[in-house]
C-alpha cells in the first residue's frame, strides 16, 4: 500500500477503534448500577466486546504507524481533539433508557458497518469485523428487546424510552458521514461507502420503533464533529477519568 | 423420639453424602444454610463495588478488561449463589430485600475502600486468595447445590488471584512510586483480609453445629493459618512487607505466627460501623430504587403480551 493509503487506514482504525474504546468504557462505567444483576452480566458482556474490539484495531494500527504507536499510547495518551469517536458514544449514562437508546442506535449503525467490513479485501481487517459482526449481533438484539419491552410497558417507562430516542436522535445522521481520507480505500475495496448502508439503518430503526410504539423522532437538528474530534463537552472529562493513572505516573507501565 | 427423616439425614451426613433439595432437612439445618448461602452471594454483589470502582480507571485497556471480566463473575457468582439459596425456599427478591434492610451480613471485607490501583491487585491476591481457602473447604459442604456451586465458583476464584498478583508483580518490578503503592495497598489490606476468616473458634456461635452438619468442614482459626501460611511467602515474594510485627515462622510447627488482630474494629465493620458500610448498601438499594420502572415495564410488558399470545391461541 502507498504511504496515502496506509495513513488513511490507520486513521480508519483509530475511528472505528475510538468508538468501541469510548462506548465500552461508558459501559463499564454503569456496572453494579444495572436494575437486575442480570442486567449488570449483560451490560459488562457489552463494555467487554467494545474493548476487544478496540484493542484489536488499536494494535494494527500500531503495526501500520510503527515508531512507538502503541495500544495504551492511542488509549492512554491521545487528547479529546486527537479521539475520532461519533458523538453517540461519549452521552452519559442518563437513565436505563438512555443506554439502551444509545446501545440500540449505535448498534444498528455498528452491525451494518461490520457487515460491510467484514468483506474487507484486507484480511486481517476482515477477520477483526467478522468477529465484531457475531457480537454486534448479540447487542442488537439485546438492545431492541429493550427498546420494544421499554416502549410497550408502563406509561413512565413509555415516556422515558421516548425521550431518550429523542435525545440520542441528533448524534445519529453523523454515523453515516463518510470523511473524505477514506476514498483511497474505498476504491482498493478496503472500506466501502457507508452513507448506501443508511436506508437500511431506517428501515431496522423504524421496525423497532413500531413495535415498541414509539415515535420516529422529527428533530431536524443533527450534530458532526466527531469524526474531525471535535466533541460534546461530555468526552473531556470521559478521558480525565479513563486517562488520569497514566496521565499521573508518565513512564510507568501497569 | 428421633424421626425416621431425622435418622435419614442423621445416616446421610455420617456417610459424607449430600443433602438434595428435595431431601428431608430440619428446619435449623435449612435456615442456617439459608443464612449462609445468601450472605455469601450478598457478598459476591457487594464485592462488585469496591472492585467496580476502578474500571473508569484502569491504567490499560487490557487490566481494563480484566477487571470488568472479574467483576461480571462476581456478578454470576451472585446469580449463582442465589439460585442455591432458592433451592431451599426463598426467592431472590426477599433474600435482596433482607440485605437492603440491613437483617442480612455480606463479608465484611468490602466495607473498606479501594484508594489505589494496587488495591485492586491485592483485592485479588488477598481477598479472592482468602476466599478461595473458605470456599475449598466449601466444596466439602453436605447441601449438594451449595457444594456444587462451589466447584464451579473456586475455578474463577483463582483466575482472579492470580490475575491480582500480576497486577502487583508488575507494580514490584516497577517504579519506587508504584511499590510505595503496593506497600500500601498491603498494609491497608493485610488485616481486614485475615478478619475474613470470622472471630475465634471460641467466640465463634455457629461453627460447632456447622460443623456437626459437615456445612463447614474447617473451624476459622485453621483456615485462618492455613491462608497465612500459604500467603506469607507470596508476600515475599513480592518483596514487601506485612503490617505485624509479631509475624514470624515457627520451625517447630511448621506454621507462620501472626499477631492479634484488632477485634474491635472487627466487631465494628460487622456490625455496620466500617469506612463503606452505609455506602455499600445506600448504592445497592439505589441502584434497585432506580431500577424499579424497569422491572415493572418488564413485567408489565409479558403480561400484555401474554394475554395476546392467549387470545390468538
Ligand atoms: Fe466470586
Ligand atoms: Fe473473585
Amino acid at each position: 500500500m502507498t504511504d496515502g493509503a496506509n495513513a488513511a487506514l490507520v486513521e480508519v482504525l483509530l475511528r472505528h477503534a475510538d468508538d468501541n474504546t469510548i462506548l465500552g468504557q461508558r459501559l463499564g462505567e454503569y456496572i453494579s448500577s444495572a436494575p437486575e444483576l442480570e442486567e449488570d452480566l449483560a451490560i459488562a458482556n457489552g463494555a467487554l466486546d467494545h474493548i476487544g474490539v478496540a484493542m484489536h484495531l488499536y494494535e494494527y494500527a500500531a503495526e501500520i504507524a510503527g515508531g512507538d504507536a502503541s495500544v495504551d499510547g492511542y488509549s492512554m495518551r491521545r487528547n479529546e481533539r486527537e479521539f475520532t469517536n461519533a458523538l453517540i458514544v461519549e452521552q452519559p449514562n442518563t437513565d436505563f433508557a438512555h443506554i439502551v437508546a444509545r446501545s440500540f442506535l449505535f448498534g444498528v449503525y455498528q452491525k451494518l458497518l461490520w457487515e460491510q467490513l467484514s468483506r474487507s479485501s484486507d484480511e486481517r481487517l476482515a477477520g477483526i469485523a467478522a468477529r465484531a459482526l457475531k457480537e454486534a449481533t448479540y447487542h442488537v438484539t439485546h438492545a431492541r428487546r429493550w427498546v420494544v419491552r421499554l416502549g410497550d410497558g408502563t406509561p413512565e417507562s413509555h415516556a422515558r424510552m421516548q425521550t431518550a430516542i429523542d435525545e440520542m436522535w441528533r448524534f445519529t445522521s453523523e454515523l453515516f458521514e463518510q470523511p473524505d481520507i477514506d476514498s483511497v480505500l474505498i476504491e482498493s475495496g478496503v472500506v466501502f461507502d457507508i452513507t448506501r448502508e443508511r436506508a437500511k439503518w431506517d428501515a431496522a430503526v423504524d421496525d423497532a420503533l413500531e413495535e415498541a410504539t414509539l415515535v420516529r423522532p422529527e428533530d431536524p437538528y443533527q450534530a458532526t464533529g466527531g469524526r474531525l474530534g471535535r466533541h460534546t463537552e461530555h468526552l473531556g472529562h470521559l478521558l480525565a477519568e479513563m486517562q488520569w493513572l497514566q496521565r499521573t505516573y508518565p513512564g510507568a507501565s501497569w | 423420639m428421633v424421626s425416621e427423616h431425622q435418622t435419614t439425614f442423621d445416616e446421610t451426613i455420617a456417610a459424607d453424602e449430600k443433602i438434595e433439595p428435595r431431601d428431608w432437612m430440619p428446619d435449623a439445618y435449612r435456615n442456617t444454610l439459608i443464612r449462609q448461602i445468601a450472605q455469601h452471594a450478598h457478598s459476591e454483589v457487594i464485592g462488585m463495588q469496591p472492585e467496580g470502582n476502578w474500571i473508569t480507571r484502569a491504567p490499560t485497556l487490557l487490566r481494563k478488561a480484566i477487571l470488568i471480566a472479574k467483576v461480571q463473575d462476581e456478578a454470576g457468582h451472585g446469580l449463582y449463589l442465589y439460585s442455591a439459596a432458592e433451592t431451599l425456599g426463598v426467592s431472590r427478591d426477599e433474600l435482596q430485600e433482607m440485605l437492603h434492610s440491613g437483617r442480612h451480613k455480606y463479608s465484611s471485607i468490602f466495607n473498606y475502600p479501594t484508594l489505589s490501583w494496587a488495591d485492586i491487585g491485592v483485592i485479588g491476591w488477598l481477598v479472592d486468595g482468602a476466599a478461595i481457602v473458605n470456599q475449598i473447604m466449601l466444596q466439602g459442604a453436605s447441601y449438594g447445590p451449595y457444594a456444587r456451586a462451589m466447584v464451579r465458583i473456586c475455578k474463577e476464584e483463582s483466575f482472579h488471584a492470580r490475575q491480582g498478583y500480576a497486577i502487583l508483580m508488575t507494580l514490584a518490578k516497577g517504579t519506587d512510586e508504584q511499590r510505595q503503592m503496593l506497600q500500601d495497598a498491603v498494609d491497608r489490606w493485610w488485616w481486614p483480609a485475615l478478619m475474613m476468616f470470622g472471630p475465634h473458634d471460641s467466640e465463634s456461635t455457629h461453627t460447632e453445629q456447622s460443623m456437626d452438619w459437615k456445612i463447614k468442614r474447617m473451624s476459622n482459626d485453621d483456615l485462618r493459618q492455613l491462608y497465612v501460611d500459604q500467603t506469607v511467602p507470596q508476600g515475599e515474594y513480592l518483596g514487601i512487607t506485612f503490617p505485624d510485627p509479631d509475624l514470624h515462622f515457627d520451625e517447630e510447627s511448621g506454621h507462620w505466627r501472626f499477631g492479634e488482630i484488632d477485634w474491635d474494629e472487627f466487631w465494628a465493620v460487622v456490625t455496620g460501623d466500617g469506612p463503606m458500610n452505609r455506602e455499600r448498601v445506600a448504592h445497592k438499594k439505589k441502584a434497585w430504587e432506580d431500577g424499579a420502572w424497569v422491572r415493572e415495564a418488564a413485567t408489565a410488558y409479558a403480561v400484555k403480551h401474554a394475554a395476546e399470545t392467549a387470545k390468538v391461541a
